[in-house]
């Protein structure tokens, strides 16, 4: 029994995750790449008697040092050195994909490779000669068919059993990249094989290859390399006479040609692959230009009017399905721990633990498990309009717009999902950013998400305008879309020109052909992401609701604090208001009171304050510690009638107050649970942090703007 | 014959890439996607808002914002 890794490799879209599921199954695991947020899934197959580890590389077009991918690629292929790479190509895109293809073989892998999608290329007419690509590359070629599972793949298993007994061929390939070029790469390769720079990672051709290409991470390395040995003569002058080659290269070209290393060494690599196509081994059988099944459906659905109109209805549908459909396991969720607190308050005597487990532990693991269904739902119709290419086109469509305040064409997807349009979860909207490919694009979009309208801030939209404006409900349900909307991108304008500021990343994409998705895929790719959810966020999520549950508990009132205060009334009840003592007596309590000098300027109270603390544990929070802090008692949804009806009669109110409250929900600190999963996708616990700070800051502004521009209108 | 740029393309002309005036990562990517000087392009169309664009070439259908299409010359058929 032997062991041995496989890298899997391709371009996006070339089937690579339906060739990765088809060929390990359920048995993957997902993780991410040491320090970093790349996805890493492995999985494993077993053929005769060896096992073998499959890594699933992200999807790149190349292997510069352009993105985190490309990196996070090239470094696994280069430091963990996979036995085999078995590097996805799509057949009916042969040109653009051997590209990569080449660029594995110059860095002398182990390559072979799996011409997928043969069943497309055969529907376009295009037919390919196997073998002699193969013997062109000098490469073994296999023709698979991911789509199909098991039997598209056969062929690729039979191959890896056997190459890998008797051992994959490294390739040797000496592209020709011009005079100019050549001369240059043949003496920097001299010097880098003198120097033994990075020998022992990379061959020397490569090495000097990714210098003329004017490579950051192999320029980088030169330079610590430098500072590693000192400046000791053999490594300046090493330093020294690569730079000269690389500046009178360049120099050089510009002068004759106009051009740039990088350029031109692109340019040959298309040339050569070109130049192995032309011998034969793709025929075409009929006119190009023929109009395909996806190009029809692209006149539909990006058509100047319909495009649009087919796009609102598609996100409608999304969001009405996502929030409709797990409505009901929802329910499920929220009647079993109902009944686990009922059973809980049962058994136990009152007292703290009692407090605890039902307040803390029960209603903070039902917080998380709250939240499964919908990110169930949501990446279900997600992963179903990404595997179609849908949303490519989506993004196609909104790019302009959403270029316009420095976010994506893609962003749109988080915004609605987060409550765009009014009752949506920022949870699932923050992980959907993973469908954003730039990162200052996404890290702006994942920032200003919160801000969306999601379900739990609309109860408390709800109370404040039944007990102000009860008359314009519709006016101000649109206003608050409105307003959140213009927050939300203005403040994602402030981002992309402050801390994430920067060139736009090109809108350069590929709209991949209209495709029926697979149910495995879809459904891999929902279970992936909820568990990780679960088993990420859940943990964190837990400790911050007992530390919540605390600070709302402790210290609590002394034993000989009066229990029944004389001034009691019949709605006023002696209980409720024997909890508002304790409420205010807690260390959130005595936090809202000392902050109110603060927060008297955007007009809001200890009672306030208290109700926007708990609100950070879940925004319909905000409702029931109100009730609670105005001694009303536990609020249903029958009780909110007249909580309403206690605030709009409360002197300390006004119709302003409202307004104010309004905006500092809308846009303050997101509820912990949407902390917790942004620190995880933005990679970091400081982003987490700063949008808790950002935020409320924010808000409070915000809120304290219109307050006093109000008053002193005499609102 | 006339070589013009590929902002000014319209809807379902062809051409043949003559340069990519774009150095360093916008470069990049550019060539990474099988922008080269003879790759041979159609105009698929454009974005409600006529940017951006999309583009067939080898087989495949790319999308590139105006800004970026600037960058690129195209001989074209009239």
């Amino acid at each position: 029994m032997t062991t041995s890794t496989i890298a899997l490799a391709g371009n996006p879209n070339s089937g690579k995750t339906t060739l990765f599921n088809a060929l390990t199954g359920a048995r993957q695991h997902v993780g991410n790449y040491p320090g970093v947020t790349v996805e890493k899934k492995t999985g494993r197959v077993s053929i005769d008697d060896t096992t073998f580890t499959i890594v699933d590389l992200p999807g790149t077009y190349s292997l510069t040092a352009y993105s985190l991918e490309e990196v996070v690629a090239r470094d696994f292929l280069s430091m963990e050195k996979p036995d085999i790479i078995v590097n996805i190509v799509d057949a009916s895109n042969l040109e653009r994909n051997l590209y990569l293809t080449l660029q594995f073989m110059e860095m002398g892998l182990p390559v072979c490779i799996a011409l997928n999608m043969m069943d497309v290329a055969k529907k376009r007419g295009i037919s390919i000669d196997i073998e002699k690509l193969s013997s062109l590359l000098d490469v073994p070629v296999v023709p698979t068919i991911a789509r199909q599972g098991k039997k598209g793949t056969e062929k690729l298993l039979e191959m890896l059993a056997c190459e890998f007994n008797g051992t994959i061929g490294r390739p040797s390939i000496n592209i020709s990249y011009g005079n100019d070029v050549d001369q240059a790469l043949m003496k920097i390769e001299t010097l880098v094989k003198e120097h033994g720079f990075l020998t022992h990672i990379y061959p020397a051709r490569w090495t000097a290859l990714k210098l003329i290409e004017n490579d950051d991470q192999i320029l980088q390395l030169v330079r610590e390399h430098q500072a590693e040995k000192g400046t000791g003569e053999t490594t300046t002058l090493f330093m020294e006479k690569v730079f000269n080659v690389l500046t009178d290269l360049a120099s050089h070209l510009e002068l004759t040609l106009q051009s740039y290393p990088e350029a031109i060494i692109a340019d040959y690599r298309y040339g050569y692959i070109r130049s192995i196509l032309k011998q034969g081994v793709i025929t075409q059988n009929h006119d190009r230009s023929r109009l395909e099944i996806s190009d029809r459906m692209d006149k539909v659905l990006t058509h100047r009017l319909l495009g649009p109109a087919i796009m609102v209805t598609v996100i409608y549908l999304l969001y009405h399905f996502t929030f409709t459909y797990s409505e009901v396991p929802v329910g499920w969720l929220e009647s079993i721990f109902a009944m686990a607190g009922g059973a809980a308050d049962s058994i136990m005597a009152d007292g703290l633990l009692k407090s605890l487990i039902i307040s803390g532990i029960i209603d903070g693991v039902g917080g998380v498990l709250g939240f499964v269904p919908l990110i169930m739902f949501m990446f279900f119709f997600i992963a179903i309009l990404e595997d179609s290419g849908y949303l490519a086109r989506v993004a196609f469509m909104l790019d302009r717009v959403f270029r316009v305040f420095g976010l994506h064409g893609s962003s749109v997807m988080p915004f609605i999902v987060s409550g765009g349009i009014g009752g949506g979860c920022a949870v699932p909207g923050i992980m959907a950013t993973r469908t954003l490919k730039s990162r200052k694009e996404r890290m702006a979009t994942l920032l200003t998400v919160p801000f969306m309208n999601c379900g739990a801030k609309l109860p408390v939209f709800m109370l404040l305008i039944a007990a102000f404006f009860e008359a314009h409900r519709a006016l101000l349900m649109f206003l608050i879309t409105i307003v959140s909307w213009t927050g939300a991108l203005l403040v994602a304008k402030l981002f992309r020109s402050t801390i994430v500021r920067g060139e736009a990343t090109p809108f350069i994409m590929e709209l991949p052909t209209y495709r029926l998705p697979t149910v495995t895929g879809v459904i891999i790719h929902t279970w992936e992401r909820t568990w990780q959810y679960i088993k990420k966020a859940g943990t964190v999520i837990l400790a911050i609701s007992v530390i919540l549950w605390a600070m709302m508990t402790f210290p609590s009132l002394p034993e000989d604090h009066p229990k029944y205060i004389g001034n009691s009334n019949t709605t006023m009840d002696a209980n409720d208001e024997h909890a508002q003592a304790a409420l205010r007596h807690s260390l959130a309590g005595r936090l809202g009171t000392a902050l109110e000098g603060v927060t008297a300027w955007a007009g809001f109270d200890w009672r306030i304050n208290i109700a926007l603390v708990g609100g950070f544990a879940a925004k319909e929070v905000v409702v029931s510690t109100l009730g609670t802090a105005l001694s009303l008692g536990e609020i249903g949804e029958e009780e909110t009638l007249s909580l309403a009806r206690t605030l709009s009669q409360d002197p300390g109110w006004r119709p302003l107050t409202a307004v104010s409250l309004i905006l500092f929900t809308m846009f303050y600190a997101p509820c912990f649970v949407s902390v917790v999963c942004l620190a995880r996708e933005a990679g970091s616990w400081k982003w987490g942090l700063f949008s808790v700070v950002f935020n409320t800051g924010f808000a409070f502004l915000i809120a304290t703007a219109v307050y006093q521009a109000g008053s002193s209108m005499g609102f | 014959m006339g070589q013009i740029n590929l902002r000014h393309m319209k809807d379902k002309q062809r051409g043949t890439i003559r340069m990519i005036k774009a150095n360093g990562e916008m470069g990049r990517r550019l060539r990474d996607m099988g922008l080269v000087p003879g790759t041979e392009i159609c105009i698929q169309g454009r974005a409600p808002l006529y940017d951006p664009v999309s583009i067939r070439l080898m087989g495949f259908t790319l999308t590139l914002r105006n800004s970026e299409a600037d960058y690129i010359e195209v001989e074209v058929e009239q």
